[in-house]
């Protein structure tokens, strides 16, 4: 059996990849995706609570996870694309006025 | 030496004939394949009154063989500008992921007896086999998305956008079609060999029992005929098949996503495309059409039914000899007897050992019905004219996904209202 | 080195060479690409800890439909290869430290209360668990997240639309 500390670890890890990818990256769509890579990590941590307690509990709160990151996915995802539309650009640095 | 391979023999049994039932299974769907284009090309040829191949060895059955010379001596040019890596990806995955989807596709009920060891005749079972098959498909998208854009081509682009588009369309009517066989079972299998199990009051009522027709051990409950059409529907929507195949019909997106890919990779996306039609045939059979159960009770009275193998064969055998021996050619004169005889041979097999014929009588239903099914597709494709792109997503949401929606309300509630739970 | 705990590194460590592509590719499609790995190494791991419906929804939904969705986004926006941009040199050389800084803290944090985590047990017919849980306890924030996708729904579409002129 795997130890809970080694998924933890590796939680951990894409967490804080995510973090990076999220603060450096230039384009809008990988920084979502950035975020979409720390769901996953969060999701993992709760699965492998979930193991341990021997509790279906975690299994059951990351359907909700995925569910909800799909939502966002799809609303996030139409934003991007009218941002593109407005701005011809998908640079978020060039998105930092409220005006165009 | 030999001590030596029999002792690991012996200890990784488990892998070694897991390794051998995944060649032989590769094997065997790459062989269908090739010949199921010549089956296609025949039939429709036939359809539209003219002859298919039939230069190329005798009836034509040596085309797949001359296909497949011709897909590997082409020349394989890349494009320029393509985005190297995501180009060589794309048949690359569409082909992986067909390929892998039939590892969890159950043939037969008994297991085989060999070297003390019992051998089932799949490659996996597992607890959630219908959701596995279902993932493989899910991601099967990428191929023809990942296709479509790397091939630096607006053609390209756009029939892989519509392409893509449309499958994950349908994937939601072909899942929601199946909760309603899924609520018609009793012990809650989600495993492949279970739903058929679940059927098995075929034994005593035959094809009554089917999920089509819905006469399980708790009496009579819904037939799962909306739900079989909207599968089908839904399933030849999918794999990109006539009437649904706008994204890559050669008179309208000038061939689709595959535009860019030549020789090699196309015969990938080629058999991938028949793959999945193989898979999907083998998935409606099981789900709907009762899998290996035969569609007559397996009773004393109908024992007859178990000759009908040796029945079909041996007639069948007799007549490519005699079509054999009018035939000219050396490949007419030699080859086709021959094999008319190999199928006389193992007819009357089956009928001199009834333990041969008992173990070969769910293989041989479930290939059947398989091929039934693989006629259909190919019947639509040489009938129905295509469906133009919008009315193609007009389906896919406003009808298909309502009714398999409905299918499942009402099945529920036939189920509930009979106290069957 | 028992079998899953093999299994268990090299999926952990292609989830983390994955994730390693996101943060360098420079394109996003490459950069979706390695997400999707990275996604399917995590389903190949909630299988290894016996959640089997967990990972093919995982598979399904993220895998089959968000990423999905990602990659035709990108493909309509035409996103092209990032371009490099002066950020401040303060990023430049205090980012990475600073972020391998946050994952140890985070690390340490998960791994110092180790005794009391309970030993681990793969949970025998999770699915049907998941499912009574879902319709009986869990029913009303079920409900919801179906409401949940229906705004999501109309958002969208409200969202793609064109402006009438």
């Amino acid at each position: 059996m795997v130890p809970t500390q080694y998924y933890l670890v590796l939680s951990a890890i894409l967490f804080g990849l995510g973090a990076v990818a999220f603060v450096f990256k230039r384009n809008i769509i990988t920084i979502f995706m950035s975020i979409e890579l720390m769901l996953n990590a969060v999701n993992l941590a709760f699965v492998a609570f979930s193991q341990a307690f021997g509790k279906v509990h975690g299994q059951v709160f990351v359907l909700f996870v995925i569910v909800v990151a799909a939502a966002e996915a799809a609303v996030g995802l139409g934003i991007i694309i009218l941002i593109q539309r407005n701005r011809q650009s998908l640079n978020v640095e060039k998105v930092n006025l409220l005006k165009l | 030496m030999i001590e030596f391979l029999k002792n690991f023999a012996s200890q990784n049994a488990f892998w070694l004939i897991t390794v051998i039932k995944i060649a032989l299974l590769l094997f065997i769907v790459l062989t269908v394949n090739a010949y199921l284009t010549w089956f296609e090309r025949k039939v429709v040829a036939h359809i539209q009154s003219r002859w298919g191949p039939h230069r190329v060895g005798p009836h034509g059955l040596l085309q797949p063989a001359a296909d497949g010379l011709k897909f590997l001596f082409k020349e394989d040019p890349t494009p320029a500008g393509v985005d190297r890596f995501v180009y060589y990806l794309a048949p690359l995955l569409a082909l992986a992921l067909s390929l892998t989807a039939l590892a969890v596709i159950p043939f037969s009920p008994r297991p085989l007896e060999l070297f003390g060891q019992k051998i089932y005749l799949w490659i996996t079972n597992p607890d959630i086999g219908l959701l596995i098959l279902f993932s493989i498909t899910a991601l099967s998208v990428y191929g023809i998305a990942l296709a479509g854009w790397a091939s630096n081509s607006k053609y390209s682009l756009l029939g892989g956008l519509r392409s893509s588009a449309q499958m994950v369309s349908y994937e939601l009517a072909l899942t929601m079609s199946v909760v309603g066989v899924l609520l018609m079972t009793e012990k809650n299998a989600f495993s492949l060999q279970g739903l058929i199990e679940q059927q098995d009051y075929a034994k005593h009522v035959g094809f009554l029992g089917w999920n089509i027709v819905g006469w399980t051990r708790n009496g009579f409950l819904f037939p799962q005929i909306i739900g079989f059409i909207c599968f089908f529907t839904s399933a030849i929507a999918e794999t990109n098949r006539a009437p649904f195949d706008l994204p890559e019909a050669e008179s309208e997106l000038v061939a689709g996503f595959h535009t860019e890919y030549a020789s090699f990779k196309f015969a990938m996306f080629f058999i991938a495309e028949y793959t999945a039609m193989i898979t999907v045939s083998c998935l409606a059979t099981i789900l709907f059409f009762g899998g290996w159960y035969s569609p007559f009770p397996d009773t004393h009275f109908w024992y007859f039914t178990h000759f009908i193998p040796s029945i079909t064969l041996i007639p069948f055998g007799l007549w490519v000899i005699y079509d054999g021996l009018k035939y000219e050619t050396i490949w007419g004169k030699l080859v086709l007897p021959v094999i008319g005889f190999v199928m006389f041979a193992i007819g009357a097999t089956l009928v001199a050992l009834p333990a041969v014929n008992d173990f070969i009588q769910p293989v041989f239903w479930f290939t059947a019905k398989v091929f039934v099914f693989l006629f259909f597709y190919v019947w639509a494709r040489g009938t129905l004219p295509r469906l133009r792109y919008d009315q193609l997503m007009n389906v896919g949401w406003k009808l298909l996904l309502p009714v398999s929606i409905g299918n499942v309300v009402l099945t529920s509630l036939v189920i509930i209202l009979k106290g069957a739970r | 080195m028992t079998p899953t705990l093999l299994i268990f590194f090299v999926l952990a460590g292609l989830a983390v060479l994955g994730a390693l592509s996101l943060v360098i590719q420079k394109h996003p499609i490459h950069s979706a690409l390695s997400l999707i790995v990275v996604m399917v190494c995590l389903a190949g791991l909630y299988l290894l800890m016996g959640a089997e419906f967990v990972a093919a929804v995982q598979i399904i939904v993220y895998g089959g439909a968000i990423m999905v969705l990602f990659i035709f986004v990108i493909m309509l926006l035409n996103a092209g290869e990032e371009e490099r941009t002066d950020f401040s040199k303060l990023a430049k050389f205090a980012g990475l430290p600073l972020a391998l800084a946050l994952t140890a803290a985070i690390a340490a944090a998960v791994v110092k209360p180790a005794p009391d985590i309970p030993s681990q047990s793969v949970i025998p017919d999770a699915t049907r668990l998941i499912s009574s849980m879902l319709f009986q306890e869990f029913v009303y924030p079920f409900e919801l997240t179906s409401f949940l996708i229906l705004v999501a729904i109309m958002g969208a579409l409200v969202l793609a639309q064109r402006e009438k002129k």
